[in-house]
């Protein structure tokens, strides 16, 4: 469906300082990509909310950001990876206001509504990998 | 055997003091051509005269490496020309190359009568004391601006009588928002103040996280009494929240800090004291 058009940059996150790195290329992405100011936002936003599971629930991992085109269309898309426990009960996740941590239980599933795609692939032991992306209008 | 070991250096000190002019005649050319417009001719000469000196004096009271005792006023000299050339921002090059071209100015001395292998490598031990002066007086710029940069990043400053504000810029992580809630908390009892405005136009993202540090913030000033306002929403920022699923509840918040101000105004105390629009 969409061709990347740029190479993949790949941040780890290990840290609280390299949310703020992903967080940063993803701005710079979405600049580059010409989304509107609400849609960097969104997406800058979705990236820093799941960019912070990857380190608090999945111990740790890493992101690869990029630009991708689709027929007219630019875009960015987010792939969040970890290798930690895996969500055992992903509806469960994905509701408003639940967490197994101490945040407000919206990141996960407020993440979904901040883009145009969004895909999870989770299982309990297997790691989690989040894929997100938008495209300009 | 220990006059042989006394001799040696002393020897060397009068070796440097007899052909003082031609070692630091090169010493100076050496350095100079390296350093060429980064410090004048004047100054290098001076520099050079005190380290000079201070090498000679060691020498003379019987330093052979440059922990002993006797190379104490040098190793404080060239700590002190390290952490200058830091400050002005030398690169370690410029500042180990002002010292290492002393070795041009050595070498001609070698003869069979003297061996000046143990004075070259007292100048290589000084050379690795000026960079770890030079390393040090870096690292210690960093933390100053380190310590700047927070003090500067969370300012709580009085808007009118009895209304304080806080203007967030970038990001807000657990440290700072620790540092904010506490400097805001305290403010507001010092300046007996019945009003907060939290003002959030320089944080370019409010995710669930910024969001739940805004909230206790909030929470916080509440309990103590006060009335707090968020400012600075943003239309993205505004939509993003509402897409995200954040619930501010029944905390007041307003597109512009001057907005929040005139809120404020109007309602506290600021307005009924000084007869402000109401």
């Amino acid at each position: 469906m969409s061709t990347p058009t740029a190479t993949v940059e790949r941040v780890p996150i290990l840290t609280d300082s390299d949310v703020v790195k992903v967080r940063q290329l993803v701005r710079t992405l979405a600049q580059q990509a010409r989304l509107s100011l609400v849609d960097q936002t969104k997406l800058v936003t979705a990236a820093s909310e799941l960019a912070r599971n990857t380190l608090v629930y999945g111990g740790g991992g890493d992101a690869e950001v990029q630009l991708v085109t689709d027929g007219p269309r630019t875009g960015v898309r987010a792939v969040f990876k970890d290798d930690g426990p895996g969500i055992p009960d992903l509806d469960l996740a994905l509701t408003d206001g639940w967490t197994s941590g101490g945040g407000l239980g919206l990141g996960l599933s407020g993440s979904r509504r901040l883009v145009q795609h969004f895909a999870i692939d989770t299982a309990a032991g297997a790691g989690t990998r989040v894929e997100i992306a938008t495209w300009s209008r | 055997m220990a006059d042989v070991a006394t001799a040696a250096p002393l020897a060397l000190s009068q070796t440097l003091a007899t052909r003082a002019d031609d070692i630091r005649g090169v010493w100076l050319e050496a350095a100079a051509r390296e350093l060429h417009g980064r410090t004048s001719r004047g100054e290098l000469e001076r520099e050079q005269a005190e380290i000079f000196d201070a090498l000679v004096d060691g020498l003379r009271a019987g330093g052979t490496v440059v922990t002993d005792a006797a190379f104490d006023q040098l190793r404080g000299i060239l700590a002190d020309v390290s952490a200058v050339r830091a400050r002005l921002g030398f690169t370690p090059r410029e500042t180990a190359i002002g010292l290492f071209a002393l070795k041009d100015g050595l070498y001609p001395l070698a003869s069979p009568d003297t061996d000046i292998v143990p004075l070259l490598q007292l100048v290589d031990q000084l050379g690795l004391l000026t960079f770890e002066a030079f390393a040090a007086a870096r690292e210690s710029i960093i933390t100053e601006q380190a310590e700047q940069l927070l003090e500067l990043s969370t300012p709580v400053v009085k808007l009118w009588e009895g209304i304080v504000a806080v203007p967030l810029v970038g990001t807000l992580d657990s440290a700072r928002a620790q540092v904010v809630m506490e400097r805001l908390l305290n403010t507001l009892v010092d300046t007996g103040s019945e009003h907060a405005i939290i003002d959030i136009t320089g944080v370019p993202a409010v995710d669930t996280q910024v969001a739940q540090h805004l909230l206790k913030t909030v929470v916080a000033a509440r309990l103590m009494g006060a009335e707090c306002t968020i400012s600075g929403i943003r239309p993205q920022i505004a939509q993003t929240i509402v897409a995200l699923g954040i619930e501010f509840g029944d905390i007041r918040t307003r597109a512009t800090l001057a907005d929040a101000l005139v809120d404020a105004l109007r309602s506290g105390r600021g307005a009924r004291q000084k007869g402000l629009p109401a």
